[in-house]
């Protein structure tokens, strides 16, 4: 499996970039099993790396690797709709996810 | 209780610097409050949000952020470029700060996973305002972020912050809003001017088959303004031109001071010339002798040492100058003097508000002591009425100003005369009104004028006959025992008829008659 970058940009301690950071943190365990390197980035403290990546939303989660580059926003609470964006939840297992809810 | 009332603050005002603009707004922008600026597709709402910005940095140097939900700023770069304003030597120069909040249309959409909010963007707008020490921004266009996330009611709620925090940072911004139509809501989701203490709007509506772009204010919190709609141009290398119209006060001075028409006969007409800062209207079927009055009134001008200035709309420099000599006036001669400066222009080559604008200019370089334009009714086929009234009156005040003598020629529908557009809208605003009409007698033609108005002059009454020769224009004796004249249908008194007449008003008629 290859490694993966994940940069979450947050604002400062307000409750919704703590939930961010704990969801990402509980997913990857869960998920990546170690292979996995995380930066948060407190966009209060550092605008102009918001400003180079043309970030709006907070919290923001960007993919860098592997390949292709994905953003995620919200507080990571839609676990589903994360474990998407990172290319995890593959689609027989999305599939079948549904077929249970029928 | 006066006492407290003038003990309220003031709202102090940020002059914009857009042309024309600052005269609608008493002043300028009330500093440190948001402006909402809300128009349709085109309506230049853009142009106007980069010159807000341009206009502080080329006038009192204050530095300013764009926020940009539209447009990239790549985009927004080049197209400025052509009103010569380089964004991009600004930026280096640390005077100008792009937030970059457009679509970037390389990526897929960003997936939603829980709640969000705009604090980044927050972030990205304090730090751009802090780091140049902003003093206005621009934020252009509040609708597009609408568009780029999901959660409408978290945008609305973000909008509202983003007006806070520019009020809190203390700059005087302008926010541009979408609308659907010229005259429908202020904004496309309704939300937009309640953000705003002013609301601006922009309209670029089709009104007889042509454009013609205003702005008005329509909301201005806590202080004055102009109310209604006004024209404005955008020009190239120039930007928005605002042409302020009931702005223009009746402050020019008047003055005693006589100057020759060009012809001594007519100087006797109107009781020994025109007044030097009046405005004269000179209105005549095609063919009457209007243009020759404009050659004698430069002509009379230029061999006082005056400089003349002739705006023509119907006929060619080269004509001009042929008809002159014909009436052995030398243009040619008065212009290599730079006493005379002849423009031609097609009535359709651009808008009427362009018109003025390069009128102005011209007027402005050259510093005339006589304007001449031939004809003003030329013009009326380009515009439609309203928009040509407004430019009579925005021309008329601009040659006051100037304190010179203003000629301007109508045409009448008719060969007989009979009113004219042009005549409707500016003989109130002209000192002096000069008829010149065809009058046939005995199955000739023959030519008449008179004097219909000269305000604050005595001046004759009589309606004379005109000839024209080699030599331009002779003003001879009144019309004897003929009367309807002006209403086109003139008609032979014979002498007993006249003789009554004369009885019937006094002895004054009866030697005239």
């Amino acid at each position: 499996m290859n490694d993966y970058l994940l940069k979450l940009y947050i604002t400062g301690q307000t409750p919704r970039s703590v939930q961010a950071v704990r969801n990402l943190e509980r997913i990857c365990k869960e998920k990546l099993k170690g292979q996995y390197r995380m930066v948060v980035i407190d966009v209060l403290e550092r605008p102009q790396l918001a400003e180079d990546e043309k970030i709006l939303a907070t919290p923001t989660l960007i993919k860098e690797l592997p390949s292709p580059l994905r953003r995620i926003i919200g507080d990571l609470s839609d676990t589903e709709k994360v474990l998407l964006g990172l290319d995890l939840l593959m689609v027989s297992e999305s599939a079948h996810a549904k077929g249970d809810r029928e | 209780m006066t006492e407290q009332l003038q003990e309220q603050p003031v709202l102090e005002k940020l002059a914009t610097g857009i042309p024309g603009f600052d005269s609608l707004a008493v002043g300028g922008l009330t500093k440190g409050r948001a402006t909402l600026l809300s128009g349709t597709a085109g309506s230049a709402k853009t142009v106007f949000a980069a010159q807000f910005l341009a206009e502080g940095i080329r006038g009192p140097g204050e530095a300013g952020v764009f926020i940009t939900f539209e447009e990239s700023p790549a985009d927004i770069r080049r197209n400025m470029l052509g009103f010569g304003w380089d964004i991009a030597k600004w930026e280096e120069e640390g005077k100008w700060a792009f937030v970059d909040a457009s679509p970037q249309p390389a990526e897929e959409a960003a997936i939603e996973a829980g709640k969000y909010d705009l604090g980044a963007l927050m972030a990205r707008i304090e730090n751009a305002v802090r780091e140049t020490d902003a003093k206005r921004v621009s934020v252009d266009s509040l609708g597009a972020i609408f568009t780029q996330f999901a959660d409408a009611h978290m945008v609305r709620a973000e909008l509202f912050r983003i007006a806070t925090v520019l009020k809190q940072l203390n700059v005087t911004s302008i926010l541009t809003a979408e609308r659907a139509e010229e005259f429908g809501p202020i904004s496309r989701y309704g939300v937009e001017e309640f953000v705003a203490d002013n609301v601006i709007v922009l309209r670029n509506a089709l009104e007889a088959e042509k454009r013609r772009r205003t702005v008005e204010i329509l909301k201005f919190r806590g202080t004055n303004h102009q109310k209604g709609e006004y024209p404005f141009t955008v020009m190239p290398g120039q930007g928005i031109i605002v042409i302020p119209l009931s702005a223009i006060e009746l402050s020019q001075k008047s003055s005693d001071n006589r100057v020759t028409s060009g012809s001594p006969e007519m100087d006797k007409m109107c009781g020994g010339g025109f007044f030097r800062d009046s405005v004269i209207l000179v209105s005549g079927a095609t063919g009457c002798g209007k243009t020759l009055m404009v050659t004698e009134f430069a002509n009379g001008g230029a061999a006082m040492g005056e400089k003349c200035l002739i705006f023509a709309f119907e006929e060619s420099r080269g004509q001009l100058f042929r008809n002159a000599s014909g009436w052995g006036v030398d243009f040619e001669k008065w212009e290599n003097e730079g006493r005379l400066k002849v423009v031609c222009a097609y009535p359709e080559s651009a808008g009427l508000e362009d018109h003025l604008i390069n009128m102005k200019a011209v007027i402005d370089e050259f510093k005339p002591n006589r304007i001449a334009v031939d004809s003003l009714s030329a013009l009326e086929r380009v515009s439609t009425i309203k928009g040509f009234r407004e430019f009579v009156i925005s021309l008329t005040s601009f040659i006051k100003h100037q304190e010179v003598a203003g000629l301007f020629t109508a045409v009448t529908p008719t060969l007989m005369g009979g009113p004219s557009v042009t005549e409707t809208h500016i003989s109130t605003i002209t000192d002096s009104i000069i008829l010149l009409r065809y009058v046939e007698m005995f199955g000739e033609v023959h030519r008449g004028i008179t004097v219909l108005k000269m305000r604050g002059s005595a001046h004759d009454k009589d309606i004379r006959e005109v000839t024209i020769d080699g030599s331009g224009m002779h003003i001879g004796e009144a019309f004897s025992g003929v009367t309807g004249i002006l209403s086109g249908m003139p008609m032979h008194v014979v002498a007993g008829e006249a003789e009554r007449l004369g009885e019937m008003f006094g002895a004054e008629v009866a030697v005239r008659g």
